[in-house]
């Protein structure tokens, strides 16, 4: 006896797979596509046509203050508008306000988990944001009295369902950004804690975020452990581009100061540049001798430096333009975590797992 | 000790997780490793004749930092001896006669890890197996092997922890005493010495990096978190994980939704119309031309960078409301810029009072404040921008097109704080067009000599 298997029976076996292994297909002509569109425009290196612009003379950069006082890994920081004051969370559930210019220790919050892997200061000077595992960002107001326990102020913001990685506000006191283990970002408003937009698309953790310096600016970018960069638009929640060149984690991302490109750090031990307009990486900034993951990346004033902090307790300054080192610097003796350009460009901060934050200039 | 000869490689299956933030570095510090040995690229490895004894198996520090600075173009010493410390710090080769591992550029002797300890094999050793270590190292009557300070503290330490299994452990130590002395002088010199170096790395000398600290993000990952951790010495071990761990909470696979989301996303790319690479680094340079005199790194700033000279005065003129020239060739660069400085905020404000066309401004400023504002004031303050600036008779009354003001009109129905993305265009772009240009220049005239509280005769 002949068994037959109705076209309809056959058809609902085979469908499923065969539709899935047919989009992917799809979305693979689409990625070549993409690429060779891409390509057709990338008629020149960045580096080649900076042949033509001025070297950089020789730099001398110092660690001009030591902060000391956390009592484990720092793990993140940020600078106050004020140029001088900076906020630094640690391992150790421990988030301090310093004034970097005379290393005085202004406020100390204990947080009730550790790992406090996000901090940032509010635009007025006047609060502080930060969390880490225990899957919140909270936003402390800084008191002038310095017997007010902080913590009693504490307004709890953000609920994620996995670590927060990085936070920020907005240009207001009165939102923030965050970005968590859980795969997602999400904006806040401060007052009543509802999440105002949240933004999904990475396949796994993003680990850091950073807003477009523009006044008018309503787009950001994060990066995650699904080695992709995103640029997001505030407003609908979209993911309007993506890139993704790195070959692991992208542990920092930060905006060119112009607000067209922006600079990843990667646990591939290279940095690399973006740029929105080609829509396309332009430049990668590595060598045969790091070896190590970079840790987090920030732009000098004009864009023609960037600092990267790496995980071999080294930080790196690149001729943005020309893709060279200019310069090593050595002083932590653990992991840099940590990097941020004050808003003058005066100097920047490297906070590491040695305990300690670095003011360089 | 469970281990074979030096050159077997580490213990057996696949890797899962290859392309692990971990596992990418041992991989490069493991070629880097690798070409080091090498017999005809590498550095020679050999026998050297010290007082009555021979040391086997070693290479000098320069050595080592001189094959690094050829092989890896690295120009400085300094920069060398770094990288090979760390490299020595995750246990890759170690000093033969210290516990603090970093590479020296001289004739310190050194000698390579064998890769059955290699950090790439995801050790995570018990303290039984620590105990079993030091507990077989009193065992042993020999000056080179005698217990360091911290050693001895860590020693008795664990004694009194595992009191009650001390028996078992001292056992395991004879045992292994055993195994040791079966094999071949020599040897056993260069496996006592890895095995020193192992827990160098694992349990460090008090003052060293421990290395085996992991970044808490990228622990679940990790090999092994779910897994019963391997013994050093072959003992069967429980389940145990002192990290905590994270469990994923999202699915990594490619479901059909995903897909066609990301095919709808790569047409919208397609459709993108982008800049060529010349004139993106064209782009890049100039901006970076334009501000490279502001950028304290590239030009120091006047009189001094406060954080090298200690003196504040730099952060004092640029807060005073009597700006240099400096600073006000700035505001001239985009509205932006005139908008950061208060200062040019001020003025530029003044400005266009002067000129009778400040609502545009006034109204773009309104609404970049509307978007900062907590969400329960806003939908008000939306309503009272629209009174202020473009109902019938308002007092400061701006011109819309009649398509952006139908669209403003409609979103206010639902007011919220991106209500007046539709007008902003163009109100934005009529005060850059016109008014800053003559802001800048009339800014610039009186510059030449008067002082800027007589900017508003001119225009």
């Amino acid at each position: 006896m002949r068994f037959s298997i109705s076209p309809e029976m056959a058809t609902q076996e085979v469908q499923p797979n065969e539709t899935l292994s047919n989009l992917k297909a799809e979305s693979d002509t689409l990625k070549t596509k993409l690429e060779d569109e891409r390509a057709k425009l990338h008629d020149v290196e960045l580096h080649q046509v900076a042949e033509k612009v001025d070297g950089l003379g020789q730099f001398i950069m110092k660690t001009r203050r030591t902060l000391k006082g956390h009592g484990n890994k720092v793990l993140c920081m940020d600078w106050c508008k004020d140029k001088r004051r900076i906020v630094s969370s640690s391992q150790d559930g421990k988030v301090i306000v310093w004034d970097a210019f005379t290393t005085n220790k202004e406020h100390a919050v204990t947080m009730p988990c550790t790992w406090v892997m996000a901090c940032a200061y509010a635009p007025s000077g006047c609060a502080v944001a930060c969390g880490g595992l225990d899957n919140k960002c909270s936003v402390y107001p800084l008191s002038l009295d310095k017997n007010e326990n902080l913590a009693a102020k504490k307004k709890s913001v953000a609920m994620h369902t996995n670590y927060l990685s990085a936070c920020s506000f907005t240009n207001s006191d009165m939102q923030i950004l965050t970005s968590s283990g859980d795969g997602t970002c999400a904006l806040w408003d401060v007052e009543s804690g509802q999440l105002l937009q949240s933004f999904h698309g990475h396949a796994a953790d993003v680990l850091c975020l950073d807003l477009a310096p523009s006044e008018t600016g309503n787009t950001f970018i994060s990066g995650g452990c699904d080695k992709k960069a995103n640029v997001w638009d505030m407003r609908s929640g979209q993911c309007i581009q993506s890139f993704e060149t790195h070959e692991s984690d992208i542990n920092s991302v930060r905006y060119y100061p112009s607000g067209d490109a922006f600079a990843s750090g990667s646990d591939d031990a290279t940095c690399r540049l973006y740029d929105l307009r080609a829509d396309r990486e332009v430049a990668i900034y590595s060598k045969e001798s790091i070896i190590f993951g970079a840790s987090s990346v920030d732009f000098s004033l004009s864009g023609r430096l960037l600092f990267g902090g790496y995980n071999d307790y080294t930080i790196n300054v690149w001729d943005v333009l020309k893709g060279t080192r200019v310069s090593i610097l050595f002083g932590h003796e653990n992991r840099v975590s940590a990097l941020r350009v004050s808003p003058d460009g005066t100097a920047f901060c490297s906070g590491s797992w040695d305990h300690t934050l670095r003011v360089w200039a | 000790m469970a281990q074979t000869s030096q050159d077997q490689s580490g213990v057996g299956t696949a890797d899962p997780d290859e392309d692990s933030p971990n596992m990418i570095l041992y991989r490069k510090i493991e070629q880097i490793v690798t070409r080091v040995q090498d017999e005809t690229e590498g550095v020679p490895v050999r026998t050297v004749k010290s007082f009555l004894t021979k040391i086997p198996s070693v290479v000098t520090g320069t050595d080592i930092v001189q094959w690094m600075m050829k092989n890896l173009a690295i120009e400085d010493p300094g920069e060398a001896m770094h990288i090979g410390s760390l490299i020595a710090a995750q246990g890759y080769f170690f000093p033969i006669s210290d516990h603090v591992l970093s590479l020296k550029d001289d004739g310190t002797f050194y000698r390579f890890q064998a890769p059955y300890f290699w950090p790439s094999n995801c050790w995570e050793p018990e303290n039984t197996d620590y105990a079993i270590y030091l507990c077989k190292r009193t065992m042993q009557n020999k000056t080179r092997l005698e217990l360091a300070d911290y050693e001895a503290e860590n020693l008795a330490r664990l004694q009194r922890a595992f009191a009650r299994k001390w028996e078992f452990i001292f056992m395991q130590a004879e045992a292994q005493v055993k195994i040791d002395r079966k094999k071949d002088r020599v040897e056993r010199k260069i496996l006592d010495s890895q095995e020193r170096a192992f827990w160098d790395v694992h349990r460090p000398a008090p003052g060293c990096v421990n290395t085996t600290e992991v970044d808490i993000r990228k622990c679940r990952r990790m090999k092994n978190t779910q897994r019963a951790k391997k013994s050093v010495y072959g003992l069967i071990e429980e389940a145990q994980s002192h990290s905590p761990v994270h469990t994923s909470s999202l699915a990594r696979k490619g479901t059909k939704e995903a897909i066609e989301k990301e095919i709808v996303f790569l047409n919208t790319q397609l459709d993108r119309h982008c800049m060529k690479m010349s004139k993106v680094a064209e782009s890049l340079m100039s901006y970076t031309e334009q501000y490279q005199e502001y950028d304290p790194f590239v030009v120091s700033p006047e009189p001094s960078n406060p954080w090298t000279t200690d003196d504040t005065s730099f952060w004092e003129l640029e807060a005073s409301n009597d700006p240099g020239q400096q600073r006000v060739r700035k505001w001239g660069f985009s509205l932006e810029e005139t908008l950061k400085d208060p200062a040019g905020r001020d003025q530029f404000l003044k400005f266009l009072e002067s000129e009778f066309s400040s609502e545009n401004l006034q109204f773009w400023l309104a609404v970049q404040d509307l978007k900062r504002l907590p969400l329960e004031k806003v939908a008000d303050r939306a309503q009272e921008i629209w009174a202020e600036f473009l109902a019938e008779g308002a007092p400061s009354s701006i011109n819309l097109d009649s398509h952006s003001y139908e669209r403003t009109s409609h979103n206010l129905k639902d007011p919220g704080r991106y209500s007046y993305e539709d007008a902003q265009p163009e109100t934005e772009q009529q005060g850059r067009r016109t008014s800053l240009e003559k802001f800048t220049r009339s800014v610039g005239k009186s510059l030449t000599g008067k002082r800027l509280t007589g900017l508003m005769q001119s225009s």
